[in-house]
């Protein structure tokens, strides 16, 4: 009986906080009621809600801005922490933590603030990143390459994306060197020797030793990325004021599902809106999966 | 043959001192907007954006501290993002060591499915519950209730593999038997024997959950409605405004939210990072 006990808090607080909300959702994607007069005007509409969904143009264009800005900031993630897991591993001696601090201090930082200190090194006018700019911009030969006039960061559909991506790269690629670093730490160091014994050097011993070591790690690392990237929330929301920014450029899926429900009252939809995410989190992670596979076998 | 090696080791000299500079580069550019945020919390709104932007601290902090605690109840917010994060570690670790002692401890009918429950629980995206939550918290009436934060949250399953794993490794099973021949009830066999040896494990994860809690934007969003009962960063959240926003006050407020972090982090960080990557690297 003892084992019951010591697990019963878990089970309750899962049935209650965790498979309740989940079936519950699942029962409301299929409803649809007027929030005035409360639950009990509740209707079943079958699919109706899903299928509002699918004709939302606001829904297709989160589903694109979410894919954006997940490749746009996992897929450097991962090119920039293997490479720099690699160096801090094999270079950096006692440096090894300081280093690997540095990188992963914004990981634990409140996004909220993080979010704040970006709007303002964002701003238009006077924003240190413009100032920046601005005098790069005055450098002889390739001071052309600068922006002379202020860029509005947040305020223009174009530029609104990679900001969002570089934030959310500034916050995750630390976690993923940290990730990476463990993984170079459990090769072993024969596997080295051997290379080095038949003439390889770091070049190579990198190529033909550390990365196809790495492949269960890149695996972990990019399912976390995926799934963290598609379901972005609090990093958009900050920056763009909790609008999704001009033209909606910034706003995610997620963020509008929150919209729908939070602001335009419509849970059914919203939880239309979030399963339809839901989806397409699972078969991305699939994909995922498959292409890890395959190139395993080959 | 004594050419090309050397050739090699000055190649591999230069390319270690690229390698350190982009690596120095790179966390100058990691730390440089905590730098500003603590510069900016001590320069008044004008100050921060004039040209070239103040490099170093100001005499302005406590003036934008003033217009903050104008703004918003301050030392309400901040206590009661202390006070959640406080509540939330406690339960977190009571619940998560009784559940990790009993994977670790017993044999016992579905073991394995509740295992595989916990493991499963991870997979499931926080937005997916975002609004039967909110419901759920409305019908309990626990809007605007600190427990709506603390309590869902905590049995996590991070938490539970972490404590099965330490207690698995960490405890001799020869122990609780020794304790249970001793007559101890399997209650205090737990609170008296496992309990005492998991500071190390305690550790790990309460600053995880504290971490976390401290940070947690999307769970207050939803169930905190009133400006009094807003933890700290929904509160500073509500000080950005499109126009006119009090930049100052709003990085004297990140500062603050940010300071106890980077305190923990100064003593911690080699702790943490073992603490979040112990699940990645079995």
């Amino acid at each position: 009986m003892a084992p019951y006990l010591f697990l019963s808090p878990f089970v309750a607080l899962f049935l209650v906080f965790g498979l309740f909300p989940i079936a519950f959702s699942f029962y409301l994607m299929f409803q649809v009621w007027d929030p005035v007069q409360g639950l009990a005007s509740m209707q079943f509409v079958g699919v109706e809600n899903l299928q509002f969904a699918a004709q939302d143009p606001l829904v297709w264009l989160s589903l694109k801005n979410t894919l954006w800005l997940a490749i746009g900031s996992g897929l450097p993630q991962h090119l920039v922490a293997i490479p720099l897991a690699y160096f801090i591993n094999e270079a950096l001696g006692k440096w090894r933590n300081t280093a690997m601090g540095a990188y992963f201090l914004p990981y634990i930082t409140s996004t909220v603030a993080i979010a704040i200190m970006f709007s303002s090194l964002f701003s238009t006018d006077y924003g240190v990143i413009n100032v920046i700019l601005g005098e790069m911009a005055q450098w002889p030969v390739i001071g052309f390459l600068f922006p002379n006039a202020n860029v509005d960061w947040l305020g223009s559909p174009e530029t609104i994306k990679p900001v969002i991506a570089a934030v959310v790269f500034w916050r995750y690629v630390g976690f993923n060197v940290i990730l990476y670093v463990a993984a170079m730490q459990s090769i072993p160091r024969d596997l080295y020797e051997a290379g080095r014994m038949d003439g390889a050097n770091g070049w190579r011993l990198f190529w033909y030793i550390t990365l196809p070591q790495l492949k269960p790690m890149m695996y972990f690392g990019t399912v976390l990325t995926v799934i963290g990237g598609l379901q972005l929330f609090e990093e958009p929301f900050i920056l763009t004021g909790g609008k999704g920014g001009m033209e909606y450029a910034g706003m995610t899926t997620a963020m509008y599902m929150y919209r729908t429900a939070f602001e335009f009252n419509d849970f059914g939809l919203a939880s239309a809106i979030s399963w339809m995410l839901f989806a397409i989190i699972a078969v991305v992670t699939w994909l995922t999966n498959r292409a890890f596979r395959e190139r395993k076998g080959s | 043959m004594m050419s090309t090696a050397s050739n090699n080791v000055r190649t591999t000299e230069r390319l270690q001192l690229t390698g350190v500079i982009f690596l120095a580069l790179g966390a100058l550019a990691m730390l440089a907007p905590f730098f500003f945020m603590f510069v900016f919390a001590t320069h008044s709104r004008a100050d921060i954006f004039s040209v070239p932007p103040p490099l170093f601290f100001g005499d302005q902090f406590f003036a934008n501290m003033d217009i903050l605690m104008r703004k918003i109840p301050f030392w309400r917010n901040l206590g009661l993002s202390l006070y959640v994060g406080l509540m939330s570690t406690a339960l977190t670790l009571l619940f998560c060591s009784m559940a990790g002692f009993a994977f670790a401890a017993y044999e016992f009918r579905f073991k394995n499915a509740l295992f595989g429950l916990v493991m499963a629980t991870m997979l499931v995206p926080a937005f997916l519950g975002m609004i039967p939550t909110f419901m759920i918290m409305d019908a309990l009436g626990w809007i605007d209730q600190p427990r709506a934060l603390y309590l869902p949250a905590a049995a996590p399953a991070m938490g539970i593999f972490l404590m099965r794993q330490y207690i698995s490794a960490a405890i001799p099973k020869d122990l609780y038997e020794a304790a249970r021949m001793d007559g101890c009830s399997e209650w205090s066999v737990y609170w008296r024997v496992v309990v005492p040896l998991l500071s190390p494990a305690f550790g790990t994860l309460g600053l995880i959950v504290f971490i976390a809690s401290w940070n947690n934007f999307m769970g207050p969003l939803i169930v905190m409605r009133t400006p009094e009962m807003y933890t700290f960063p929904l509160a500073l959240r509500s000080v950005q405004s499109p126009v006119d926003t009090e930049w100052g006050a709003l990085m004297a407020g990140s500062a603050v939210a940010v300071l106890p972090l980077l305190v923990i982090f100064v003593f911690s960080s080699k702790r943490l990072i073992e603490g979040l990557t112990a699940g990645a690297v079995k």
